[in-house]
């Protein structure tokens, strides 16, 4: 388990520690896809993808944002997360490192508890912009 | 067409189970290591009933119900100009193996951008769980390609 950040020195502009994900690959996605229950087949197939006017396969959006949601799992315990939202600005291909980013935008109380105020991003190797998000965290 | 005539409109109640396998599935397709996602004793020791859904779980529930079909469907836009623009979830209470969830999808919004060419489509689903209380608000913004 990770140790909890201090809070009580917690800033705006502050980083997160950023989190690297293993390179996506298809079987990811053919798993993700199951497991998600989305079975779009650009996601899986070639052909299909092509036939919509992509290149290849992507990576599922969902995808990407669950692991922005680890970003946060493995930063704060999940109970203290208030809400979260991504927007799908790019795609995600095989082989692509998709690293995610959070820094702290804001501090204040909100509904009587003490929060923080997250901007998120998620970024593959060659520094494309795949997710902006944000996220509010209570302070335990 | 007008698509703005659908603002408001409210789906039929659906209902969906959180199954425990199917959240060991998830934590290892998104390769999530820590087993609080994946060992209901972990989870336990943590103070959650069961395993946790982890934070986008639940729009893979929605899913599961169909639900961001129907809406495509009832406005008779074709699914191919669609795609995922934006996903937000609010929490109000963990959602654990074992629970049964109910949700409403509701259209919250319609609008179009860049001239009319961008179609937005803002989707509220609120969930509440087996003892009626709510757990997870989401909003999903749908964007479709037009002409």
């Amino acid at each position: 388990m990770n140790q909890l950040p201090d809070f009580s020195t917690l800033a705006v502009g502050d980083a997160l520690p950023e989190r690297v994900k293993p390179p996506i690959d298809r079987l990811q996605l053919a798993l993700y896809a199951g497991a998600s229950s989305d079975y779009n087949p650009i996601h899986l197939d070639d052909d299909a993808a092509r036939a919509g006017g992509l290149p290849g396969v992507i990576g599922h959006g969902m995808l990407s944002m669950a692991f922005l949601g680890q970003l946060l799992t493995g930063w704060v315990p999940q109970r203290q997360l208030r809400g979260f939202s991504a927007r799908f600005v790019a795609m995600t291909a095989p082989g692509d490192v998709v690293t995610c980013r959070g820094t702290v935008a804001a501090r204040g109380e909100v509904d009587g508890e003490a929060r923080v105020e997250l901007e998120l991003s998620a970024v593959t190797q060659d520094g494309r912009q795949v997710l902006v998000g944000s996220a509010s965290v209570a302070l335990p | 067409m007008s698509y703005e005539a659908f603002v408001g409109h409210r789906f039929p109640p659906f209902s969906v189970d959180v199954d425990s396998w199917r959240l060991r599935f998830f934590a290892r397709a998104v390769g999530e290591q820590d087993p609080l996602y994946s060992d209901p004793e972990a989870a336990r020791a943590a103070g959650y009933p069961a395993l946790p859904a982890p934070p986008t779980m639940a729009y893979s529930l929605l899913m599961d119900a169909g639900q961001p079909f129907r809406v495509l469907e009832v406005m008779g836009i074709d699914l191919k100009r669609a795609v995922h623009g934006e996903q937000a979830f609010t929490y109000h209470a963990p959602v654990c193996a074992g629970d049964t969830l109910t949700g409403v999808v509701r259209i919250a919004d319609v609008y179009t951008k860049k001239g009319g060419a961008l179609l937005f489509i803002v989707v509220d689903t609120a969930l509440r769980n087996q003892h009626d209380a709510p757990v997870i608000d989401q909003r999903s913004t749908i964007v479709v390609r037009q002409g």
